[in-house]
């Protein structure tokens, strides 16, 4: 058996953070709407109502070129897609072929010195088609998403396993929602992706056939689908047959592909230019706007937390991929605290908190500036001493529960200034040693984690009260002294 | 039947109606009259809306409550519009469009719905889908088309103004046929908004009226920028203004010379040589002109027009829009049904023609190439124009032809496009209007640079003015009046 590698490109429909839709003023339906509530007379595709370019959608697109590296086309223009279906209302979808706003870039993925540059073929901007529900033996159309405007990511068939597949599409996803582009919700389907992948034996120029394989919803399931089509492309020319080119389903129950119609079904879409629809034109004015307007880049972002702040690559890409938790870090920063320090708060402790309410960070109606103002001062407390990190996080949760909590009137109230009076604690410490008389053995045997369970136990025993690096220091000292 | 209570021109109209010595309610009374008596023989009219009042008459609104009547192609809201078209027999509009409103709130009284060829294909007025428009001056002979009903509908005196729509020439062929003025404003000029598009790069609203005075009235009201139509001109709106000088005197015309190599009739080679020796006496320097490319039009216009109506027309699918037939049929075979029902022969020819010409393996050598040489054409006027004021030629190669001549021969029915399609590519102003002429009419037409129409219609106003006051007649042909069989 030869080896074989695989050739993946990728196209990815990410619905734009829009109020209306592409062409129109309707509203963009926001997925809980009654069916056909969000359609005017040009999204219905009524006669004689003519497309109206929405500028916000250009401007994210825009944006989402600049995210990608992409060239800014300045001049750019619509074409008319036709089919015949019944999501169509004007037989057509207005789309961008030969002239898209945005052509070029890549998306970086891996880390260090491992990274890799995704070529993207071009960004173009398009209208969603509407929805159609099969009831029994009839067909019920919404118009709701017709028309709403999606850009297409077209990447060059740059990648070879499914893992980068993977990474190129959660950092695509990551760099349009960090862009403001989309809200990237996968569930709703406002980030989709098509996948073409084809086999060829290793060392071959030569792509091999192509299967495109429709609409896949989660990154897993890209992972996963094209996994799939690369065994099932090299088993069946192994098996003696060739691939054809065809348009494939992903079945996530059977998690396989399936044929949906061959290359030779094809519509001949009869592309021309929309008529009814000037060129695009970017000025040199809006184009240095949006430039001055776009967040600081994830690549830039990243080298900047791992190099100037310190933080691990797993912080930094919690912090990349997280806009919120960033927010929160970057806030904490101004009030001089360390970054790792700030970084190890949120993401652990806050995040966790959150987690076990069933919250997620941005995603409640939580008042953001008052939990990040008390969050530095409970950091502030635990830092100089005055409360144990265990103490820091209990007011944190108690703050959670209840929004008018002060963290400094309750450390006052409830007796949580932390201990630091040697007496007291070794009276404790003393108490621990005695009442745990085999794990003292043990500890004298060597076995140094019993160390740790005596700190413990004096934490116990001053209610979360102590300071720990002093109970370790007098631990020493007693161990030694005995 | 008396005459015409406007056969004196749109100017006496005006100002009968400001002194009082005519009022709205009696011209609509005889618009109704005639709408009578000549329907039944002409066709113009799909529906005449009775119960329609003129606006409060207010002599500050320029146009006074005067009846228009409006080309089945332009929505008034509430009522059927339907482009001649069986596919939307009964499809009523869901709104108004841009230059009806504009109309309305200038003081039009909506008179009726007019017939045409259907979806704005045709040059005869045979394809509509309810049988052609007769000619007022002539029963047997077409009106022209696309715009037909409405020129007849002025032509026979039953309304001063009427909207039509012009692709390739569809209210200049009819204006020419008809013995009326017609006026394709410059692409960009009125909103397209609301108007059922056939080509859309061509497609322009344009008005009749029977002298040029009444075409300006008309554009003074529809024209500028609309936001609901992104094609529509940034350019102000039109307003007549009184030319500072003799409009015609010194003015430099340009023939091009490929109208000598078209075959005219004997009767418009008249007129049109007569007319020529008419403007050198005014003081005009009228000329042939090399202009190359023009003899393209024909074809390139057929790419282009096919193309994007094949796009245009996708929509009636009889699942959106169109009749649905019978509902247990897969998706397919529904639209199958709608469209093979729904349209009508030179529709269905024309959507295919512009499918193939779009379709993969074709498209450059059919539709981009099209483009190619529209551009070179556009080029070709604009050279042409550095030199010279206006680019006259006959309207059309022939008076109007009999209903059915040329029913049976696509090609030769196209060719009736050749003098009215060059400036249409080029989305530039032309009108025409009649000149005398022996039997029927016979009309000229005159192109001007783009947003030019000032000079345009103050040019034909001028000529209009200097003859025996106004040139253009309404027909009080026996026939049509006198009640004859047809």
């Amino acid at each position: 058996m030869s080896s074989y590698e695989a050739v993946i490109g990728l196209e990815v429909h990410a619905q734009l953070l829009t109020k209306s839709k592409l062409f129109c003023t309707a509203a963009v339906d926001t997925q809980s709407e009654d069916m056909n509530s969000h359609v005017d007379v040009v999204s219905a595709g009524l006669p004689g109502a003519l497309p109206l370019l929405n500028e916000k959608a250009v401007e994210l697109a825009i944006r989402a070129g600049l995210a990608c590296h992409c060239d800014i086309q300045q001049v750019s223009r619509f074409e008319r897609k036709h089919y015949f279906y019944a999501d169509l209302p004007k037989g057509y979808q207005i789309t961008q072929l030969s002239e898209p706003i945005c052509s070029g870039g890549y998306i970086q993925i891996g880390q260090g010195s491992k990274t890799k540059r995704v070529k993207l073929d071009r960004i173009q901007l398009e209208e969603d088609a509407g929805q159609l529900f099969h009831i029994a033996k009839s067909t019920l159309v919404n118009l709701n998403r017709a028309g709403t405007a999606l850009i297409e990511v077209v990447s060059s068939p740059d990648m070879s396993s499914p893992v980068e597949a993977k990474e190129y599409l959660k950092r695509l996803h990551s760099l349009l929602i960090h862009a403001g582009v989309t809200d990237g919700n996968l569930e709703a389907g406002n980030f989709r992706c098509d996948a073409n992948v084809s086999v060829r034996p290793v060392g071959d120029k030569e792509l091999g056939t192509r299967a495109e394989v429709k609409n896949v919803n989660s990154f897993r399931n890209v992972e996963l689908a094209i996994e799939y089509e690369i065994s099932r492309q090299i088993a069946k020319i192994e098996g003696g047959g060739v691939v054809v080119q065809e348009t494939r389903g992903w079945d996530a129950a059977s998690q396989s592909t399936f044929s949906m119609r061959l290359k030779e079904d094809a519509d001949d879409y009869r592309y021309f230019p929309d008529p009814d629809l000037p060129h695009l034109k970017i000025s040199d004015e809006m184009l240095k706007q949006i430039k001055a307007q776009m967040p600081e880049s994830p690549d830039d972002k990243g080298d900047r937390l791992r190099d100037d702040w310190g933080l691990s690559d797993y912080d930094t890409d919690q912090l990349i991929t997280n806009r919120h938790a960033f927010q929160m870090v970057e806030f904490l920063l101004e009030k001089n605290i360390e970054a790792k320090t700030a970084a190890s708060w949120v993401l652990t402790d806050l995040q966790g908190e959150l987690k076990g309410r069933d919250e997620r960070l941005g995603e409640s109606t939580r008042d953001y500036k008052s939990l990040a103002q008390v969050l530095a001062k409970i950091i502030q407390l635990v830092e100089v001493g005055k409360v144990s990190r265990m103490v820091g996080k209990s007011i944190l949760s108690k703050f959670l529960d209840d929004n008018s909590l002060d963290p400094d009137a309750y450390v006052l109230d409830a007796g949580l200034e932390q201990v630091s009076d040697s007496a007291e604690l070794s009276t404790w410490v003393e108490e621990a040693l005695t009442e745990n008389p085999s794990q003292l053995l043990e500890l004298r045997q060597g076995k140094e984690k019993i160390f740790a369970f005596f700190v413990g136990q004096v934490m116990k025993k001053s209610r979360g009260k102590a300071n720990p690096s002093l109970v370790s220091k007098i631990l020493k000292e007693k161990l030694e002294n005995k | 039947m008396t005459n015409c209570l406007w056969g004196g021109g749109t100017r006496k109209l005006l100002s009968d109606l400001s002194n009082g010595s005519l009022s709205v309610t009696e011209l609509i009374a005889d618009s109704h009259a005639r709408v009578a008596s000549q329907n039944s023989k002409t066709k113009a009219f799909y529906e005449v809306y009775y119960s329609e009042k003129p606006f409060p008459v207010n002599t500050d609104s320029n146009l006074m409550g005067l009846p228009v009547a409006v080309k089945d192609f332009i929505f008034t809201k509430g009522q059927i519009c339907s482009a001649g078209s069986a596919m939307l027999e009964d499809f009523k509009a869901p709104y108004s469009a841009t230059c009806w409103e504009r109309l309305r709130s200038g003081g039009a009284t909506l008179f009726g719905r007019t017939s045409m060829d259907e979806f704005g294909m045709g040059s005869s007025n045979e394809n509509s889908f309810k049988g052609a428009v007769k000619n007022p001056w002539d029963l047997t002979c077409t009106p022209g088309g696309s715009s037909g009903g409405s020129a007849a509908a002025v032509a026979g005196g039953i309304v001063p103004f009427a909207l039509g729509t012009d692709t390739g020439g569809s209210v200049r062929q009819p204006a020419s046929f008809c013995g009326v003025t017609g006026l394709k404003p410059s692409y960009g000029r009125v909103s397209r908004f609301g108007v059922i598009s056939f080509a859309s790069s061509l497609d322009q609203v344009g008005a009749f009226a029977l002298d040029a005075y009444g075409c300006a009235k008309i554009l003074e009201n529809i024209s500028g920028v609309d936001l609901r139509d992104p094609t529509s001109s940034r350019e102000a709106s039109f307003a007549l203004n009184e030319p500072g000088q003799d409009p015609i005197a010194k003015k430099k015309i340009a023939i091009p010379s490929f109208v000598d190599g078209i075959a005219l009739d004997p009767e418009v080679k008249k007129s049109f040589k007569e007319f020529k020796s008419y403007l050198i006496s005014r003081g005009a320097v009228v000329e042939t002109v090399e202009m190359p490319h023009l003899e393209l039009s024909l074809p390139v216009y057929y790419l282009i027009c096919t193309s994007e109506a094949s796009s245009n027309l996708s929509r009636y699918d009889g699942v959106h829009l169109g009749n649905v037939g019978d509902k247990n049929l897969s998706l397919n075979k529904v639209i199958a049904a709608a469209r093979s029902k729904g349209f009508g022969p030179e529709v269905k020819r024309r959507i295919l023609l512009g499918a193939f010409a779009l379709s993969a393996g074709y498209r450059d050598a059919y539709f981009n190439k099209a483009a190619q040489v529209r551009r070179l054409i556009k080029e070709s006027f604009e050279n042409t124009f550095k030199s010279y004021d206006f680019i006259l030629s006959p309207t059309s190669p022939e008076q109007a032809f009999k209903l059915g001549a040329k029913q049976k021969d696509p090609l030769k029915m196209y060719n009736s496009d050749l003098l009215t399609i060059p400036s249409s590519l080029a989305g530039l102003p032309a009108i025409s209007f009649p000149v005398p002429s022996e039997g029927l009419p016979v009309g000229m037409q005159l192109t001007a640079p783009y947003f030019k129409e000032v000079d345009l219609l103050n040019f034909v106003d001028a000529y209009q003015l200097a003859n025996d006051g106004y040139l253009p007649r309404v027909s009080e042909s026996p026939e049509l009046t006198g009640g004859l069989n047809e």
